[in-house]
């Protein structure tokens, strides 16, 4: 017999509230619809009623996670359209604070994915070794969040002489402490049993839905706008991709904890190879045209496009979030597998999880499955299998 | 010159390429070639379709279709313009579930009609959002329709 198990409408696991509607036969999920618009803020419309320099604090505030990729792929198109030139260290300013949110990002990710197992040591860990990552934020741009960095024609803040072996410190640190995290990971059977062969996306799918970031990566598609169009300094690092085939959960976690080492190689030889000179370029006028700027979020490719009419306005502002192109996916992931698999599933695209205590599931006008009892669900899976190989 | 640019020119002559640099291509094609150039992009060179543009401009609703080549960094953009007396476009959805989401989007937002859209319900907006009231065309006043829709409401 089909059920609707509907998680949301304040969902959960998207930075914005978001309605999952589960479609159950039992235990076993056989299809998902996704309602998405219920925090749609119009910031496409409100864009154009503001100046080029007021935009960045707008588009920081899109996302608390991604807060330097939406303004950095913004000032790209405006620069872009007006064919302005940003010095060389401004560039590599960019590229560190791109990598240190990545590396945040990433570890947030991986800590929430603990917690939803059932392995809240995991959820304390990369928490803790994230919090010196917003340190370094602190130190660097004034904010632990919305960094306020970017703008057109290069950045705001310079990284001076002092700060640069605090940031090599906290980095080998970070990289210590990750590398026991992931070896802790990939070698718990437990934890394979739980995430490998879940939450499948075929490579046909991801090709036909144009899944971008670590999604488009675990399912075989290698694409990094890092690579593919390098902009900042990345032309000048050397770093590698990392990419899977199998498409389930544990090859997205895989990806995100192995780009944590290539975010920290890139920081690190930024930091070594950082010129000097000026911070940004003075801008004269935005010229009519227009311009895509994008790079690679945390979660995958961030799109900016700007129309340009010779005004201080620009005339038309799209932004296309990661989310927006991996989030239909869900519809695929998560067939076939249980519900205390969906939760995981939902959650590996890595979206933002700030509301995931108000899923809720009503059946008969009574509440089924709340929040904190999907959850549990989910940790007596984890225990289930914990026993079975004998690891109590 | 790109070898998907050379085969676009070959295969559609009528084309005209804006090159802004050499990894940013613009592209106006006629709104009736849209599903055939997309599918040659998409099919045979294997462009992803990143997302689509809707903009009200004076001559009418232009719409841009970004197609991401990874393997160059390339966007190939195109451009079709679709009249404002009848707004309408064939849909790209039913072969290709990129397109299903940005569609939709553009149907609420501008009011643009996508031809064969299997699910053109709205996606963004709120469920009792007025209809007929696009908030990204040009002539959208959002205070002053608010105001109207809570007359109506006081006086019902």
């Amino acid at each position: 017999m089909r059920k609707i198990v509907p998680i949301g409408p304040y969902h959960p696991l998207q930075e914005e509230p978001e309605f999952f509607k589960l479609i159950v036969e039992g235990e076993k999920v056989v299809g998902l619809e996704i309602n998405i618009g219920y925090n749609h803020r119009g910031h496409e419309f409100i864009s154009p009623k503001m100046t080029y320099d007021q935009i960045p604090y707008l588009v920081e505030r899109i996302c608390g996670i991604c807060s330097n990729s939406h303004p950095l792929a913004y000032v790209m198109a405006v620069e872009d359209c007006a064919h302005i030139q940003v010095p060389e260290r401004a560039q590599y300013i960019r590229t560190i604070n791109h990598e240190l949110e990545r590396l945040h990002s990433h570890l947030l990710w991986v800590g929430l994915a603990g917690h939803f197992i059932g392995y809240n040591t995991i959820w304390m860990w990369s928490w803790r070794y994230r919090e010196p990552v917003l340190d370094l934020f602190e130190m660097i741009t004034g904010n632990r969040n919305h960094y306020a960095m970017n703008k057109v024609g290069g950045v705001r803040h310079n990284i001076k002489d002092d700060q640069m072996p605090i940031i090599e410190k906290v980095l080998l640190e970070v990289e210590t402490k990750v590398n026991m995290l992931t070896k802790a990971v990939l070698d718990d059977p437990v934890l394979r049993a739980r995430l490998e062969n879940v939450g499948i996306l075929p490579k046909k799918d991801a090709i036909a839905l144009g899944v971008v970031g670590p999604t488009a990566r675990a399912s075989g598609i290698a694409i990094d706008v890092r690579k593919d169009d390098p902009h900042c300094a990345y032309d000048k690092v050397n770093f590698d991709i990392v990419v899977f085939e199998e498409g389930d959960i544990l090859a997205k976690a895989k990806i995100r904890l192995l780009e944590c080492f290539e975010s920290i190689k890139i920081i690190r030889q930024c930091l070594r190879q950082l010129p000097d000179g000026e911070i940004e370029s003075r801008v004269e006028e935005i010229s009519p045209g227009e311009g895509i700027g994008r790079t690679e979020a945390p979660r995958g490719e961030v799109f900016h496009y700007i129309r340009s009419d010779g005004k201080n306005t620009p005339v038309r502002h799209k932004i296309r979030a990661p989310s927006f192109m991996n989030l239909p996916s869900n519809e695929i992931a998560v067939k076939g597998y249980s519900i205390a698999d969906a939760a995981l599933c939902l959650a590996a695209i890595d979206p933002c999880y700030c509301c995931t205590e108000r899923m809720a599931a009503f059946e008969n006008n009574k509440l089924k499955y709340s929040g904190k009892e999907l959850i549990e669900l989910s940790i007596q899976k984890t225990e289930q299998l914990k026993k079975r190989f004998n690891r109590l | 010159m790109s070898q998907i640019e050379q085969e676009l020119t070959n295969k559609f002559p009528e084309l005209k390429i804006y090159e802004h640099n050499p990894k940013r291509l613009y592209i106006t094609i006629p709104k009736e070639k849209i599903t055939e150039i997309s599918k040659f992009l998409f099919e045979v060179h294997g462009l992803r379709l990143s997302t689509c543009t809707g903009i009200d401009t004076r001559d009418g609703f232009e719409i841009l279709y970004h197609f991401s080549d990874d393997k160059t960094g390339t966007y190939y953009t195109l451009k079709a313009l679709v009249p404002k007396d009848e707004p309408k476009i064939d849909s790209l959805a039913p072969w290709l579930p990129a397109a299903n989401w940005i569609e939709r989007e553009m149907h609420e937002l501008l009011g643009i009609e996508f031809v064969g859209h299997p699910n053109p319900a709205p996606l963004l907006t709120a469920e009792d959002w007025p209809k007929e009231k696009y908030p990204l065309r040009r002539d959208f006043a959002p205070d002053l329709t608010m105001e109207d829709d809570f007359q109506e409401y006081k006086e019902s």
